[in-house]
């Protein structure tokens, strides 16, 4: 090795204080802000992360009509997939629970989470986020939830109080 | 059935029913060998050794992917798909018809909410954003030069042996109660490794882990799982498969499967839970009071006899061996006790080496039939003391509202004619 005196030492240096700091192969780029915005769909239990846009129960009864009747039923009843609306007061006793978005979910966030990554099951992520927005309206109002007049957006889907919302127990082993 | 023992020679009783000494079969030795096999013995008979017609010709060409024997054809899994879709809902591993522990790579269960992907690995990316540092993006090329762990680990749908919390009993096969259980080895980089690159933040207490998938499915992590969580690209020494997460899948060993979330491509750092669809709608545990638990992660210590089985018939009285799985999301199984007069006395099963925490563990225990009455139970203790509960115990404490972490005793009663059912008692 024909390295001048001070580069060796250059490179032992280097070497051990890597080494001290336990090398990690650090082969990640980084994350560019555009590039998260355009990733990060999720949408958390404050409102975090609800894109601009709006919508009302009414808009929404038509986007409801055209793209998720033919699988949730008329008015969200259900059938053959999944019930969105009613059950409330069958969570307690004996019943059979009938656990819907008015009857079960804790938050209106989850809704407009899900609706726009998952929804309509055969063109996810096709909605705009004002047809999002209006199907979550519509889904809330005939769930008694919100009026007929609301109009739901970043800041008032954010503060919708759902009849479930303190429903759930943090589970803790007893063990 | 076993060879005649001199009368001096007979196994002792470890409890009721023809439960004997878990050493009864190994000390026996070469005298049982064969005296466990459920599945009904060609009768012998003169001539039946005749010549092979496969040894009268050269075999079959190579392959290049194997596949099992076409005599095998009955051992697949069995799936149902939502209404109007073919690839949301679940498949269920044939636990039934297959031995020792490790679920082959084609009979892995599997739960999909929106089909299996067809991910180009080139084209994939794993994020990692949120309460860090530096947000990363990974390649599956950079990711396959990380150090890498292996570990054999179960995965438990948290909605497998629902069925058992009906009020009467259903009548269905090992598969179709038990099969959204399966156990693998799986090999990844610690996700802690990909974690302390980015930097998380002081504040940061969990993660959102979500799929590629159509349904882009998530779960909220707490940030202690971390520490055994794999970011796994391999599974039982091939890539992992595109109906278990290719090209990579969270591993949260112990967790309830849908939190192992597959095809992952996003990990965000946050204070909180996102309070996911899977994690409020569904995955919660709903009590007869009306509330419901949440975040009920680990999967409690379980076990169940998967041979004899309901869908399986025993041969005859005489000698078997009772053989089946125990596991449980808290750490190593300790025990495994055995009975065949429905829970009324118990004996120690064999546990089959090597025992490993929250990986299936094969037990097995010598059983003489007498051709009479008998309720088949197993009842598994894990290593922190917790002993598998009975069905009736489980329910008063939880009801039957919900269909999630059922981890009760299952009972399987054998008729006269060696068919098995499923009973409650």
């Amino acid at each position: 090795m024909s390295m001048p005196r001070h580069l060796r030492a250059a490179a032992a240096l280097l070497f051990l204080s890597t080494a001290a700091l336990a090398e990690t192969p650090d082969l990640g780029r980084p994350a560019t802000p555009e590039e998260i915005a355009l990733w990060d769909i999720s949408i958390g239990p404050d409102g975090a992360g609800l894109p601009p846009g709006n919508g009302t129960p009414q808009q929404g009864e038509t986007v409801y009509t055209a793209k998720c009747l033919a699988c949730h039923g008329e008015k969200g009843s259900g059938k053959p997939n999944d019930q969105l609306v009613g059950g409330l007061g069958t969570l307690t006793g004996d019943q059979t629970p009938v656990k819907t978005v008015g009857s079960f979910w804790p938050y209106a966030t989850t809704l407009f989470d899900y609706v726009r990554r998952a929804m309509p099951f055969n063109a996810p992520r096709s909605l705009s986020n004002d047809e999002v927005y209006a199907v979550c309206a519509y889904i809330l109002q005939l769930n008694g939830i919100i009026s007929e007049n609301a109009v739901m957006n970043a800041q008032t889907l954010a503060k919708v109080q759902m009849p479930n919302r303190d429903g759930f127990l943090p589970f803790s082993r007893q063990k | 059935m076993g060879r005649k023992r001199s009368a001096g020679d007979v196994p002792e009783l470890a409890a009721g029913n023809g439960i004997l000494d878990r050493r009864a079969l190994l000390a026996a030795g070469a005298s049982l060998a064969g005296a466990g096999a459920i599945a009904a013995r060609p009768a012998l008979g003169a001539g039946e050794l005749s010549m092979e017609p496969w040894m009268t010709e050269p075999g079959a060409p190579f392959v290049g992917y194997g596949q099992p024997s076409r005599f095998e054809a009955k051992v697949v899994r069995t799936f149902a798909s939502a209404p109007g879709t073919t690839g949301t809902g679940a498949s269920r591993t044939p636990l039934q018809r297959l031995n020792g522990t490790i679920t082959p790579n084609g009979l892995h269960f599997e739960r999909h909410h929106s089909g299996i992907p067809d991910i180009d690995p080139d084209a994939h990316r794993l994020l990692i954003h949120g309460l860090v540092k530096r947000p990363l993006v990974f390649t599956l090329e950079a990711l396959a030069r990380y150090p890498m762990e292996t570990r054999i680990a179960f995965v438990e749908c948290g909605g497998n042996t629902g069925a058992l919390y009906q009020k009467e009993p259903a009548q269905l096969d090992l598969q179709a109660s038990h099969g959204l259980l399966s156990c693998a080895e799986w090999t990844g980089v610690r996700l802690a490794l990909l974690l302390e690159e980015a930097g998380v933040e002081p504040q940061a207490q969990w993660l959102l882990a979500e799929g590629a998938d159509a349904a882009g499915m998530s779960r909220s992590v707490p940030m202690k799982a971390v520490d055994e969580a794999l970011v796994a690209l391999y599974q039982n020494g091939e890539r992992v498969r595109p109906s278990n997460g290719y090209p990579l899948r969270l591993l949260l060993p112990g967790d309830e499967g849908n939190m192992n979330v597959k095809w992952l491509r996003r990990i965000k750092v946050t204070a909180g839970p996102t309070m996911t669809k899977d994690e409020t709608s569904k995955y919660t545990i709903l009590l007869p009071s009306g509330k419901s638990l949440q975040f009920v992660f680990p999967l409690e210590a379980k076990s169940v006899i998967t041979n004899p089985s309901p869908g399986l018939t025993l041969n005859g009285a005489g000698l078997y061996e009772i053989s089946g799985l125990a596991w449980s999301g808290y750490g190593k199984i300790s025990r495994v006790d055995v009975s065949a007069d429905g829970g009324k006395s118990w004996a120690p099963a064999a546990l089959q080496e090597p025992v490993l925490p929250k990986a299936l563990t094969r037990f097995r225990m010598p059983w003489r039939w007498d051709g009479g009455p008998a309720v088949l139970q197993s009842r598994a203790t894990d290593a922190s003391g917790y002993v598998q509960p009975t069905r009736a115990a489980l329910i008063a404490e939880r009801g039957t509202k919900t269909f999630y972490h059922f981890n009760g005793i299952a009972s399987w009663a054998i008729g006269e004619h060696g068919e098995v059912r499923h009973v409650y008692a």
